[in-house]
């Protein structure tokens, strides 16, 4: 970054404002705060909003008004909108792997990889969104004359705590297996590297993403994650992003509405996913259907 | 002629020309100036056992409303049930101040409320328009009364008020306070959406309070512009004025609008730092509203829990 200020001395450099994004919309966090964030070198960066818990309260608002639409979407649908987050991305690419190399101290080369992980990440999601079902619902065989069917349900408002490390590629690892079932997502930053999610949030502004469905906070995770974990307003939560301590005083905030809880576990974020993120956060419908007395070939339907 | 205004002010009202006189002769409003004053008030902060006051005090003013072609008696049972013990989870949770409901559905609202102190108000002469005949908006007033309504909700007759018919306005206020009697206070609902200026709130507010109306009320809820702060802090500093002038205290109610806690709280700092705290108990202000309420009760258990509360925790009305 600075080596290209200088080429171009004649020219003020615009500093780009990193804001939160809420709704659907980028504020600055209500606090009026920020922090300061530096590459890997411990050279400045930006500055971010540090977020308060207010923030977090309105993002959950936000999230809860958003859940309505997005979970009664066609699963068609929300795959053709997680493909354009792909799409989009795939043209802010170089931005990408500037942010990721100087985030994570990387090479070139290196965060390439990640964003190329990252992007591809998006597209084996959006296929997932309307196979799911099938994988993990279906028909029952019931002791009774019954059509029995059980079909998988988005759980509501999930908090993400993003990893820490993998500021990009792990990122978009947490985020989209949720907002894939019809979920909509409270996402914390990593605390050190938050860039590349805030930047992310421009993606997703301008991929037919409804407002709201992902809201992005930046700051210190545990003081965001610890109002998340106790609002009753939130279904589930993802640790991932929390270390041990933190984990386990979330997770006990967490029970008091029985909150769906994702503890953390080391993972290789350039393995293929399986299906365990996606169906982490789905609840099981059944339904009992009266078929009327069974034939003498034993099935009516 | 009925001679319902206070005995200072009595011959402004002894003809359509004295009144006229009268209500023009009022102060201008500086519509920059009290827009900027209640924009002022409204950040306040308020926080800790102030806000745990504040949002009590608010609860226990609202008018639980439904004012829908849909409801039914079941639907106003719920209502009064809601309105006597707003959040069962916590005892401690006062009441509400009264339901509001249409005139049919007064008996209804009077058997869900017995045996506590909440009103039953039911809003009458033809709400929301206002058009039709007085011996019919009178008629509605007494049936009302005759259930049980303790308050009545009138509306002003906005086509003669912006004609300039003042006595006409005035008289039709009177007549339906002299047919609520002396069990049924009288609340004026101006519209203040259709009344285009602040000068004409200003105008309705004095010609209400000469009536005899007990309290003034905003709006009806049913139009775009209902209560803002600037109009309500019109209609107190009015309230203000007229109990300095004549010793009668009457009472403000915003309707349509305010939805949720924070907004009521800087109603609540309008009301204090304009009138004082005589006003600041449900007997002088009110807050017509429906969904206000759960947004109070979140707040409520947020402030008493330390956690943020959801739309879970309170009932769908």
């Amino acid at each position: 970054m600075s080596d290209k200020t200088e080429k171009t001395a004649s020219r003020l450099p615009v500093f780009k404002t990193y804001k939160l994004y809420i709704g659907g919309k980028f504020p600055r966090s209500e606090s009026g705060r920020v922090y300061e964030v530096t590459d890997s070198k411990g050279n400045w960066l930006a500055n971010v909003p540090l977020s308060s818990r207010k923030d977090a309260r309105d993002a959950v608002v936000a999230a809860r008004k958003a859940f309505g639409p997005w979970s009664g979407a066609t699963a068609y649908n929300r795959g053709q909108i997680l493909y354009r987050v792909a799409e989009m991305l795939e043209g802010r690419r170089e931005q990408f792997v500037r942010e990721v190399a100087d985030a994570e101290g990387l090479s070139r080369a290196k965060a390439a990889a990640q964003v190329d992980a990252a992007i591809d990440r998006w597209v084996w999601y959006a296929g997932w969104t309307d196979k799911i079902a099938q994988v993990v619902g279906g028909g029952n065989p019931v002791a009774g004359p019954f059509f029995n069917l059980s079909t998988p349900e988005p759980t509501g408002v999930v908090a993400v705590l993003a990893p820490q490390e993998s500021s990009f590629l792990g990122l978009v690892s947490v985020i989209a297996p949720v907002i894939a079932t019809g979920n909509t997502a409270v996402v914390v930053t990593s605390e050190k590297a938050p860039l590349p999610a805030l930047s992310l949030s421009e993606v997703l502004a301008t991929s037919d993403l409804p407002g709201g469905v992902v809201n992005i906070l930046s700051g210190r995770t545990a003081e965001i994650a610890a109002p998340l974990a106790a609002h009753q307003d939130v279904n589930a939560i993802d640790l991932t992003g929390a270390d041990e301590e933190l984990a386990r005083e979330l997770e006990i905030a967490a029970a008091d509405n029985l909150k769906r809880v994702l503890r953390p576990q080391p993972v290789d974020y350039f393995a293929t996913p399986g299906t365990e993120r996606l169906t982490a956060f789905l609840e099981t419908k059944t339904v009992w259907h009266p078929t009327g007395a069974l034939g003498a070939s034993g099935s009516s339907y | 002629m009925p001679t319902t205004a206070p005995a200072a002010l009595a011959d402004v009202t002894a003809s359509n020309s004295t009144l006229r006189r009268f209500l023009h002769g009022l102060p201008g409003v500086d519509a920059v100036g009290l827009e900027a004053r209640a924009a002022s008030l409204g950040t306040r902060s308020i926080k800790t056992t102030a806000k745990a006051y504040a949002l009590d005090l608010a609860i226990s003013m609202v008018d639980l409303t439904t004012l829908e072609g849909a409801d039914t008696p079941g639907k106003v049972r719920a209502l009064g049930a809601k309105a006597v013990r707003p959040d069962p989870t916590d005892r401690t949770t006062p009441a509400v101040a009264a339901v509001c409901v249409y005139p049919d559905m007064v008996a209804a609202a009077k058997q869900a409320v017995a045996g506590s102190d909440v009103k039953v108000a039911s809003v009458a002469t033809a709400f929301p328009a206002g058009r039709a005949p007085l011996s019919v908006k009178l008629a509605d007033v007494r049936e009302a009364v005759a259930a049980g309504a303790d308050e009545i909700d009138m509306v002003i007759d906005r086509g003669a008020f912006l004609a300039g018919d003042y006595l006409k306005v005035y008289e039709e206020i009177a007549a339906v306070k002299e047919a609520c009697g002396t069990k049924a206070r009288l609340k004026v609902i101006f519209e203040t959406g259709e009344l285009s200026t602040y000068d004409n709130i200003r105008r309705a507010s004095w010609l209400a309070m000469l009536a005899g109306a007990d309290f003034i009320k905003t709006s009806t809820g049913k139009v775009a512009v209902n209560a803002t702060p600037a109009n309500t802090l019109l209609m107190l500093e009015a309230v203000r004025d007229f109990r300095a002038q004549t010793g009668v205290q009457v009472g403000v109610k915003p309707a349509g609008g305010i939805r949720t806690a924070k907004d009521a709280i800087k109603y609540l700092v309008l009301v204090n730092e304009t009138v004082g705290e005589d006003w600041l108990d449900n007997r002088w202000f009110r807050f017509g509203a429906s969904s206000l309420l759960n947004d109070l009760l979140m707040q409520r258990q947020k402030l008493a829990t330390g956690r943020y509360s959801g739309p879970d925790y309170v009932t769908v009305d």
